[in-house]
């Protein structure tokens, strides 16, 4: 309902300066616009499978970068402190490009466009990924680590059992918002050619010149999508909160 | 082996930071025995217990527990954590576990027990407790009494020789203080041994073998209860048991 609200009158305000619209690049009731339509909303399975995979990557590798962080070690506590300052400190185009063109002069791999784009993505956003998991992990009780070491669980098993699952469950909503962010980043891996919905839409404002229009669309994409997202979130707290209630 | 004390504690002193918690603190806990300590807050009881499991780190003299010296050498401290289970004030179960999985994770994980011995074991130690009807719910669904049995439980399941309790009842209300205490003197009366802080007195004059009284970091008095109730032999725990009894 509230989605309601928030859409009519964006497309009142819209269909009201018709004079100035050429909304014809994308009606549906003609072919070209169809196609128009087809080949905008195509750009999505990239957009989706470049932000999933890359925040699969970006949890596992924050997570592994958030744990020497709670270390008492102070070794292990800078290796977390430079590594957060370090990468947070990269604006994500730029990583995107240095991993795309500077990467393989140095290593002398190639990445595909995906998985250099997957890869930047992933560790820009892991640096953010490591502050909520060092934050989330050491919201739990410390008698819940004396529980578990009382029991003699080891290390390991008493993070994969008895912390992570419960600081999963706080830090959830956080990680909701770092999905929201990265779906909105992959725009960026358009400038290395990725075929996601920034991409798609580039291209065909250069074939009909219609950028009001098209990015217009674009915009109601990624909409979409985070409205989607945001509702998948919510669903999923209200979920825990039943489990815990 | 079986003469000596299970537990020994040799000239231990502990400090956090400026504070001296304990200040050379020596004692013998035989195979069996059940010792209760009680203090003022901050006398270091807690402490006391607390490094027996390595929950603390102890800085000067030697513990050793069942044989085995306390270091920080990994496998060492493996041995005496297997033999030494523990009860805690605020039962720190795992809240997003439900009942019977509290109870079978150390089991499944530590000693290696397949889920159905695990659930069984689980299942006697229920019993055990007189909770056996809660196995499927999860801790925030129980009353305060009813987790600390779960607790306890939780800790037979690892099958200890030696089960410290850090207050055990101190965190309930009132009326839920007398099912965990019955708990207790029921399991002093299978032969485990236990080290106990509490101010529960009767309990202490029912269950134990032997009163530790600490005050300031030390071990003050040590008697068997009968003999420190009617005739403590130091000041303070005479001014001590008057303000807890008489309360």
């Amino acid at each position: 309902m509230r989605r309601l609200t928030i859409f009519a009158p964006l497309f009142l305000a819209l269909s009201g300066c018709s004079g100035n619209w050429g909304w014809y690049v994308v009606d549906p009731t003609t072919t070209s616009g169809m196609n128009n339509l087809k080949f905008l909303i195509g750009g999505a399975y990239y957009t989706i499978l470049l932000s999933v995979t890359a925040i699969t990557f970006s949890v596992i590798i924050g997570l592994l970068v958030a744990l020497p962080g709670l270390s008492d070690k102070r070794g292990w506590r800078a290796f977390n402190r430079g590594y957060v300052e370090v990468v947070r400190a990269v604006p994500i185009l730029v990583l995107i490009l240095w991993v795309y063109y500077g990467l393989p002069t140095l290593t002398g791999i190639t990445l595909s466009v995906f998985w250099a784009g997957v890869l930047a993505l992933a560790l820009s956003d892991s640096a953010f990924q490591a502050e909520i998991f060092r934050a989330g992990i050491q919201s739990i009780d410390k008698g819940q680590y004396e529980a578990a070491q009382s029991i003699s669980l080891t290390y390991r098993d008493t993070m994969r059992y008895v912390i992570l699952p419960q600081a999963i469950r706080r830090i959830l909503p956080a990680l909701g918002n770092q999905l929201v962010y990265m779906l909105k980043m992959s725009s960026l891996v358009s400038v290395i050619g990725m075929q996601e919905l920034t991409r798609k839409a580039n291209e065909l404002v250069v074939g009909e010149y219609r950028p009001l229009e098209i990015y217009t669309i674009l915009v109601l994409e990624y909409l979409v999508l985070i409205l989607i997202v945001s509702a998948g979130v919510r669903w999923l707290e209200r979920r825990m909160a039943q489990a815990d209630a | 082996m079986t003469d000596g004390p299970i537990i020994e504690m040799r000239n231990v002193s502990k400090f956090f930071g400026p504070f001296q918690a304990l200040k050379d603190v020596s004692i013998d806990v035989h195979l069996g025995e059940r010792v209760v300590v009680c203090g003022p807050s901050g006398s270091g009881k807690s402490t006391l217990i607390r490094c027996i499991n390595r929950l603390e780190a102890h800085e000067s003299g030697d513990i050793v527990v069942d044989g085995v010296t306390l270091t920080n050498d990994p496998a060492s401290l493996e041995k005496i954590r297997g033999a030494v289970g523990m009860v805690f004030q605020q039962f720190n179960l795992f809240p997003h576990l439900t009942v019977l999985e509290n109870l079978t994770l150390g089991p499944r994980r530590v000693l290696g027990l397949s889920e159905d011995d695990a659930k069984a074991r689980a299942m006697t130690y229920l019993d055990r407790v007189q909770i056996p009807d809660q196995a499927g719910k999860y801790p925030r669904q129980l009353s305060g009494g009813q987790q600390q049995r779960v607790a306890i439980a939780r800790s037979l399941c690892m099958e200890p020789r030696i089960l410290l309790f850090d207050e055990p009842t101190s965190a309930l209300d009132p009326e839920m203080i007398a099912e965990v205490l019955d708990v207790m003197t029921e399991l002093a009366a299978t032969g485990m041994t236990m080290i106990v802080v509490t101010h529960e007195m009767g309990f202490a004059r029912k269950v134990a073998d032997k009163m530790v009284f600490m005050d300031k970091g030390e071990i003050v008095e040590v008697g068997a209860p009968d003999d420190v109730f009617t005739a403590p032999k130091s000041q303070r725990f005479g001014t001590f048991l008057n303000q807890i009894l008489n309360h």
